[in-house]
């Protein structure tokens, strides 16, 4: 038994997902037996933690704060281990731009892009070279802020004209945006678990269906009622074993630990592109990560008890996170 | 680890939680839904955030002191009572005062036309639950109230949202929606409008607008839900008559056959104590009375009690007085400031009353998206999409002046200006390129020094390469 500090809620816009899965990592560290306490991060972080003195930190933050490495690296100067990957890993993941480039330079599959800063497009004229580059990556276009996880401020772009708009909506959420060429594909979510003694496994594949007209709503495909799940995804043994690959190269790429989830679009050509990692992922209820874990026969509490188990004895403070 | 003992909860936490209550949910609870808007306003009650986003009254003029002698009135007098149900219609004593503030405003109302409810929203969704079934047409302003979105669709309505101007709602396109709906064969069962000072928009109809909706009631024989919470907190110009009023003219002893009407304590005395009424025609009345039994039985007694204590203390319309000065200096202060801050594009209404202004940026800019870079410069309002049930909205937003400070007032809107004069001059710079030549293909995208952080090339070559390496 040990004391757990669960970390949850925070400054992002994701606070609400995130108080849903801290209450239910509560729930089931209590029923594992730890004593355990919830700490809604805030200012008071710092002094939270000390008088906590907890053994192990469960951070169950989504957005910037807390799965970006600014959290991470508060722990890792109180010597409190956590769980999940380290600092490099979390900021690494939390720039989808950064995140890219480490996984094109290995060789993995992602979809083309281009990134500008607000500086760029404000200051120097990058807008001007819109046009172009719109050419090179062909419409549609997804244009996303570089950070956040959730659907907040990606729009898609189907023509031209359309991506002003689009800037605008997704620098309101970051300094760096991304337009990114938009595949017409399936969409997969690859869940990655460390297992004891056996490093890291890919769980069963969820697959996104959206459901109705609104396919170019993002906001729609996060929704439960507008978006079917369907875990394991209907899909061939190879493609499978291959999105399943890719998913694990990716976790070793960028350097996660613990566990992840990794969101891919698998390409009319059958080769699954990644879209991002993501090294927080929500465990609520209705959370991608927690129902391919229970499709792999791991319920909520052992998987809770398996995130723990793989902060504590090799805290990632050594890992190269 | 420690055994189960029989007095925790047994275990859980498998995916299939959620599907062993999605099979027991009721088919309109598909329209309930969680938003985007909602998760980002969760986070707009923040102590540090200046909040333009409510539509909270200022509850800090209430006299301690005086609250203290009302509610030692009420345990001297009446402790007993206060404490107990009540009927579900009200205390006589409160549908009293009802009569004298329908009264004050040339609404002549007997207190058994009339029932009290849980603050005004309760009066909505009896309304709802009373004349909607499924699929049934409502028809609103667009925008409309906020509140009133959700509780359209928890009865699985089908909202129709006629356009507004500076008049209220456009009476010609009413008609014309009417007639389109009547091509298909479908009555609204009624119209919701708040007519005067309008939330979000701030506007109010106009008297000859007023004249013909109601004309248009009787004529279709069509119901109206006269949604009046803010027509005495006027700061400017002449009252108009509530459309009630004009359905009912003085001495008349016609209850009115078209017009339900719902006012409310919330902006007159406290929204906390959740004191609202409503008045309809008297076959109408008794079924919302047995939707209210079912509801609640009754609303708060002691809250009850305390209204009463509060009407018999003295002149209420003094505590109004306080409102309206306050609340007048807060709006100028905002519509200065707006006039200040917010660039050419912008446009917004000028409220003679109530608590909101509405502004209007350019489609360019997606007011849901603006919020959340608002709420990093710890300011918040409502983007407009959340005051329509048809995606329209995105490029406005409501703010309200009743809560804040004009200090503050003017520093949310130098900030919110601040955010929107920067994505206007982005919008410029990216469109202004669009005159010039297309660039041709094989010039690199980004000329010298400027900042492109990352340009991977779409070269076959680099596709292969990569693609080898991957298998």
């Amino acid at each position: 038994m040990s004391r757990v500090a669960v970390l949850k809620g925070g400054r992002s816009l994701e606070r609400q997902v995130s108080l849903s899965s801290g209450a239910r990592v509560e729930d089931a560290l209590e029923r594992l037996g730890h004593e355990v306490v919830g700490i809604d991060v805030g200012s008071d972080l710092l002094e939270r933690l000390r008088e906590a003195a907890p053994d192990v930190a469960f951070i169950a933050l989504h957005g910037p704060g807390g799965e970006d490495g600014t959290v991470q690296e508060l722990l890792e100067v109180l010597g409190i281990p956590y769980t999940g990957s380290g600092v490099g890993a979390c900021a690494r993941c939390s720039d989808k731009v950064l995140a890219k480039h480490a996984l094109r330079e290995a060789g993995l599959p992602t979809p083309d892009w281009v990134a500008f800063s607000e500086i760029a497009l404000r200051e120097l004229g990058a807008g001007d070279a819109l046009g172009a580059i719109a050419h090179r990556l062909e419409f549609p276009l997804v244009v996303k802020p570089s950070s956040h996880g959730s659907a907040l401020g990606i729009k898609f772009a189907r023509i031209p004209d359309d991506v002003p708009a689009a800037l605008i909506a997704a620098l309101s959420y970051d300094h760096k945006v991304l337009l990114e060429r938009h595949i017409d594909g399936r969409e997969l979510a690859v869940s990655v678990l460390e297992q004891p003694g056996a490093g890291a496994q890919a769980l069963p594949i969820v697959e996104a269906i959206p459901l109705g007209q609104d396919f170019y709503d993002f906001a729609a495909r996060y929704d439960i009622g507008r978006t079917r799940f369907e875990c394991p995804a209907q899909l061939d043994a190879s493609s499978t074993a291959r999105a399943q690959e890719v998913a694990l190269a990716a976790y070793d790429v960028l350097g996660a630990y613990g566990f992840a989830r990794i969101d891919m679009i698998l390409a009319p050509d059958g080769e699954p592109q990644i879209l991002e990692l993501n090294p927080i992922p929500g465990l609520t209820e209705t959370s991608l990560l927690p129902q391919a874990a229970d499709a792999a026969g791991i319920d909520f509490d052992e998987l809770t008890r398996r995130i723990l188990s793989a902060a504590v004895p090799a805290s990632p403070a050594s890992s190269p996170g | 680890m420690s055994a189960w003992d029989g007095t925790r909860r047994p275990p859980r936490g498998t995916a299939h939680e959620l599907e062993r209550y999605t099979g027991l949910f009721a088919a309109r609870t598909e329209r309930m839904r969680s938003s985007a808007i909602r998760d980002l306003m969760a986070i707009t009650e923040r102590p540090e955030i200046i909040s333009l986003a409510g539509g909270l009254p200022d509850t800090t003029m209430f006299e301690p002191e005086f609250f203290r002698s009302l509610m030692n009135g009420v345990s001297n007098d009446s402790l007993a009572q206060a404490l107990q149900y009540g009927p579900t219609e009200g205390l006589q004593a409160v549908k009293e005062c009802i009569v004298e503030l329908m009264a004050a405003e040339d609404m002549p109302v007997a207190a058994d036309e009339l029932i009290v409810t849980t603050g005004g929203q309760q009066a909505i969704d009896l309304v709802c639950k009373t004349l909607l079934d499924p699929g049934d047409v409502v028809i609103a302003e667009g925008p409309t109230y906020p509140g009133a979105v959700p509780a359209f669709c928890s009865y699985e309505a089908d909202l129709v949202q006629i356009e507004m101007d500076g008049d209220g709602m456009q009476i010609d396109l009413l008609e014309q929606t009417l007639d389109a709906l009547a091509a298909e064969g479908r009555r609204p069962k009624f119209i919701y409008t708040i007519p005067t000072f309008q939330n979000p928009a701030g506007v109010s109809m106009s008297l000859p607008r007023r004249r013909r909706l109601v004309a248009l009631a009787r004529e279709r024989e069509l119901l109206i839900l006269e949604d009046n919470p803010y027509s005495m907190l006027r700061y400017e110009g002449d009252p108009l008559p509530t459309l009630r009023s004009l359905e009912v003219p003085r001495g008349s002893r016609d209850g009115g056959d078209f017009v339900i009407y719902t006012g409310t304590m919330s902006k007159i005395l406290s929204p906390g104590i959740r004191v609202g009424w409503v008045v309809a025609p008297r076959p109408v009345l008794a079924k919302l009375q047995l939707g209210k039994q079912s509801a609640d039985l009754c609303s708060s007694s002691l809250a009850q009690h305390f209204v009463a204590a509060y009407f018999a203390s003295g002149d209420w319309r003094e505590y109004i007085e306080l409102f309206r000065d306050r609340y007048r200096r807060r709006r100028d202060a905002m519509l200065d400031a707006l006039a200040t801050y917010l660039p050419e594009e912008a446009r917004w209404t000028h409220p003679g009353g109530g608590l909101f202004i509405w502004v209007t940026l350019p489609d360019y800019i997606d007011t849901t998206d603006l919020l959340a870079r608002a709420l990093r410069e710890n300011v918040a309002f409502v983007p407009g999409e959340a005051a329509f049930d048809d995606g329209r909205g995105h490029n406005s937003m409501r703010l309200n002046f009743s809560s804040s400070s004009e200090d503050e007032i003017r520093e949310g809107i130098l900030r919110i200006g601040k955010i929107v004069n920067e994505q206007v001059a982005i919008y410029r710079s990216l469109t202004a390129g669009k005159a010039r030549p297309a660039l041709p293909d094989d010039l690199p995208a980004a000329s010298p020094g400027a900042e492109v952080v990352s340009l991977p090339r779409r070269t076959e070559g680099a596709r292969s390469r990569s693609r080898s390496r991957e298998r």
